[in-house]
């Protein structure tokens, strides 16, 4: 019984699309993918939204801080359920105090600071992994119908 | 090694030329539509002179010398010119990789001794290939000038001003409001409220496909800036899925008057302006 519960809370990946982003340009095409997926898998209107949001302000902060990096896009699956994973890694400069950086307001580029408080508000799982000087992982999931 | 290539090449210019004119003519059955047989020789001369006069043996293996600049200068005009005129990248390409085969030909009847015509082929194979890369590169770069040219014309006219009412504008914003975009839309605003003397006006973003914090904050920056001219700044068009995720975000709108459709911020500013629309009497007659 606990192995089954155990497989259902396993996170499949069933598909995998790796893109690049290097500059402000590449933006609005990424987003398109996301959202082609997003409707691939039935995700309800305001979840892609949601997520294509979330999507938007990851990718920014990868290129105005991160210097740019690649974006990992899959269709993954838990049990019934089935998501879109984003995965944003870039060799920037890296975050010295992710807390305070996941704090409204907080910005070191005289932003809003919504952009990572907002995202993990937005979407199901959120999780930030960075090394100072070395870069930083942000990886995201949107359930269909989370 | 008593092949000489500069002294071949100079022996027989002409009759490269020639080869090369057929060859050109043969594959692309002359596009005189796009370009006339007299413009093609002269572009094809311009770049046989040039090569003969910069190639030697030392070069020959040396696609990156600067020997050449001249000769990918030309390379860089020509294909330029060819995405401009239409010509698709492989008639572009065949062009070039046709001059290759005359130099070849060419080679073939001159060198005698078979291990140093397979020699210098081979050398010339890389270098022409080299330069047949270059001219797809910089024909990409030609079609990228023309859509970059065009991305600045669609923002341009995508973001008119539209005087709805005596001293209401209205800016119906569609696709994505990036730094540039904000710039033509406060400006263009902007002008237009001094030159109407308006003072109120909507910004609808129905058009809009996503409204991040970058988004919102340009949004932000524009409401001020017509506020310090005086005016009220409404936005318009701001759907339900859009106005949750802007909650989520965190983004404060507060501030500003939004309004779900145009038509209720036209009717919100007819008020501001004491304004009153309404249907005439029935009259009734006897
Ligand atoms: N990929 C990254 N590499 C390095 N630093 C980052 C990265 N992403 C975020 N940061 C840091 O975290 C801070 C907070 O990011 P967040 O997206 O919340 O706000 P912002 O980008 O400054 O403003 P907003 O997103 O509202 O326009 C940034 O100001 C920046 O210092
Ligand atoms: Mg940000």
């Amino acid at each position: 019984m606990k192995r089954i519960l155990k497989m259902i809370a396993t996170i499949i990946s069933l598909n995998k699309d790796p893109m690049p982003v290097a500059r402000e340009q590449d933006v609005v095409p990424f987003r398109n993918r996301v959202k082609e997926y997003a409707v691939k898998i039935k995700m309800g209107l305001v979840n892609q939204t949601k997520l294509i949001t979330a999507a938007s302000e990851l990718v920014r902060n990868m290129l105005r801080y991160g210097g740019g990096g690649e974006v990992l896009i899959e269709v993954v699956s838990r049990g019934r359920d089935s998501g879109i994973r984003l995965t944003f890694k870039d060799d920037g400069p890296g975050i010295p105090d992710i807390s305070l950086a996941l704090k409204d307001g907080y910005s070191t580029g005289k932003s809003l600071g919504l952009g990572l408080p907002g995202t993990k508000r937005l979407v199901n799982e959120f999780d930030i992994k960075s090394e100072v000087g070395k870069g930083t992982k942000v990886t995201i999931i949107k359930w269909a119908n989370g | 090694m008593g092949v000489e290539i500069t002294k071949i090449l100079k022996k027989s210019q002409a009759a490269l030329l020639e080869r090369w004119m057929k060859n050109q003519l043969a594959d692309m059955g002359l596009r005189e539509d796009l370009m006339s047989n007299e413009d093609l020789r002269a572009e094809s001369e311009e770049l046989i002179n040039a090569l003969v006069k910069s190639l030697n043996e030392k070069n020959l293996s040396e696609p990156g010398s600067s020997d050449f600049d001249h000769v990918i200068e030309i390379l860089g005009g020509i294909s330029i010119s060819r995405a401009r005129q239409g010509f698709s990248p492989r008639e572009t390409g065949l062009s070039i990789i046709s001059l290759k085969e005359a130099l070849i030909e060419l080679l073939q009847e001159s060198v005698t001794d078979p291990k140093e015509l397979v020699d210098i082929s081979l050398k010339l194979h890389r270098l022409m290939d080299s330069f047949v890369i270059t001219t797809f590169e910089t024909f990409i770069k030609g079609r990228e000038e023309v859509i970059l040219r065009q991305t600045d014309e669609i923002s341009e006219i995508s973001t008119p001003v539209i005087r709805v009412w005596e001293g209401i504008l209205a800016l119906p914003i569609i696709g994505t409001l990036d730094s540039a975009r904000t710039q033509v839309v406060m400006e263009s605003l902007l002008t237009e409220i001094v030159e109407s003397g308006s003072s109120v006006a909507i910004l609808d973003i129905s058009g809009v496909p996503t409204v991040d914090s970058l988004v919102a904050q340009h949004l932000l920056k524009t409401v001020s800036a017509t506020r310090l001219m005086g005016a009220e700044c409404i936005i318009s068009g701001i759907r339900p899925e859009i106005a949750q995720t802007i909650v989520h975000l965190g983004i404060d709108l507060s501030e500003i008057v939004t309004k779900a459709t145009l038509a209720s911020a036209l009717l919100y500013a007819f008020k501001t302006l004491r304004l009153e629309v309404r249907k005439p009497a029935v009259k009734t007659s006897f």
